[in-house]
């Protein structure tokens, strides 16, 4: 779940307008320069450590000298883009937009905002009761809140990043379908009923936030910087050490082991194991995706690794726990079987199409 | 000046009533600070997103720990 633009550190005088005139454009410039060069700079890596690339070692090295700095530099444009375009979308907004919306249209917006709506964990359960309570259908609030921790940034600028664009858009197609599908399942089966009581007992205030407040577009960059502060500030040091493991996986693992447990010969049921597997995991894209990268090279099914990623950050046993307190379990069972079963379907569509 | 803080207890929040005490002491402004957690109160003022701020009954601000600059403008006197 994406944390909510914010940050505790004290703020530097924000740049003013012409520091961001300035300072935007020579960024993406500097960006593009050294995302252009990464080849260049790997080579140059290796060849200044005296190795060279037919050793395990040296292709290790050059692994990581080439992955890191590509998707820390990914990281920080595709989060700093998201942290601007989060600041027309205040959960109020959000709320405002999908209350009165049917099914089926209703879903496909739903999931479309939870790409660009922030909000932090602790947030769910006030934001989940706040969408019902201004008439948003059920149905439509879970698939809100389904598509909001899939689709994830971070895991979109890795996936982009070490898998390039296709498999990146099949990750964004698939992640909104199952977000849509859930939902009007969801919706379809009428379980208003399995919500807690007292949420079904509550009422809501007005959207009370003052919505003169405009931002300005310095507030807009300032607020994406702040967002490149958080996030990556806080997962750099799991993408590295994932690239790491990564490195070492591509440099040294034979091959034919990781096609036999994770292969595309590996038994049907390899894919519901990992599935399963990922559910009690709670940790975060950053750390994992380099490792899959590492697993594919080395024979590992795409399908079956991106939906072990998915179950860990679309179905974690912490958030159905904060879930519980609104919503009773046959809810929760049907919410978990019905995302269960849109992951497994979406892993053995890649593993179909990308063999 | 009446400030309550709304949230269910995450980092945010406590960094909310922190940044809030910190900035009343700086500026010499006498304030009743109050958490408020229960979920049924909080849904009371229509704040989705925590933590959310309330200042004499009315929501200033929601879905984030406000800037040092917000907090300083709720609270300077006006003059």
């Amino acid at each position: 779940m994406t944390a909510s633009s914010n940050t505790t550190a004290p703020n530097p005088a924000p740049p003013t307008h012409l520091g961001w005139f300035v300072g935007i454009p020579t960024a993406a410039v500097v960006w593009w320069f050294a995302y252009s060069h990464l080849t260049d700079w790997a080579d140059w890596v290796v060849a200044t450590l005296g190795l060279r690339r037919e050793t395990h070692l040296g292709e290790a090295v050059h692994f990581f000298a080439y992955d890191a700095p590509k998707v820390l530099l990914l990281l920080l444009g595709i989060v700093f883009v998201m942290g601007v375009v989060q600041t027309f979308f205040a959960p109020e907004r959000t709320r405002a937009l999908l209350s009165g919306k049917r099914l089926g249209i209703g879903n496909f917006l739903a999931a479309l905002l939870g790409i660009v709506t922030p909000f932090c964990s602790c947030s769910a359960v006030p934001l989940f009761i706040g969408f019902l309570s201004a008439g948003v259908p059920l149905g439509v609030t879970f698939s809100f809140l389904i598509s909001a921790p899939m689709i994830n940034e971070v895991a979109l600028a890795l996936l982009f990043g070490l898998f390039g664009w296709k498999v990146a858009a099949l990750y964004l197609v698939t992640g909104l379908s199952i977000a849509i599908a859930a939902g009007l399942v969801i919706g379809k089966l009428k379980m208003e009923r399995y919500l807690q009581d007292w949420v079904r007992d509550i009422h809501m205030g007005d959207a009370a936030l003052p919505t003169g407040t405009t931002l300005t577009w310095n507030d807009r960059f300032a607020a994406g910087l702040r967002h490149v502060r958080e996030i990556v500030g806080k997962v750099w040091p799991y993408v590295l050490i994932g690239i790491a493991v990564g490195a070492g996986i591509h440099g040294y693992v034979p091959e034919e082991l990781m096609a036999k447990l994770l292969g595309k010969d590996a038994p049907w049921w390899a894919l519901p194991a990992a599935v399963a597997m990922g559910v009690p995991m709670y940790t975060n894209a950053a750390g994992i995706i380099p490792v899959v990268e590492a697993l594919i090279t080395k024979g590992a099914a795409l399908g079956t690794t991106l939906a072990f990623m998915m179950s860990v950050i679309a179905l974690s046993l912490p958030e159905m726990l904060i879930l519980r307190n609104v919503l009773k379990l046959p809810l929760i069972a049907t919410f978990a079987g019905v995302v269960a079963m849109g992951i497994l379907f979406v892993g053995y569509l890649f593993n179909v199409l990308l063999n | 000046m009446e400030i309550k803080v709304l949230g269910t207890g995450c980092a945010n929040c406590k960094n909310t009533v922190q940044l809030i005490e910190s900035v009343a002491n700086a500026l010499g402004v006498s304030v009743q600070l109050e958490k408020v957690e229960s979920l049924p109160e909080i849904m009371r003022y229509g704040v989705m997103s925590t933590p959310g701020v309330v200042i004499d009954g009315k929501v200033v601000h929601a879905g984030s720990v406000p800037t040092r600059a917000q907090v300083e403008s709720w609270l300077r006197p006006e003059s």
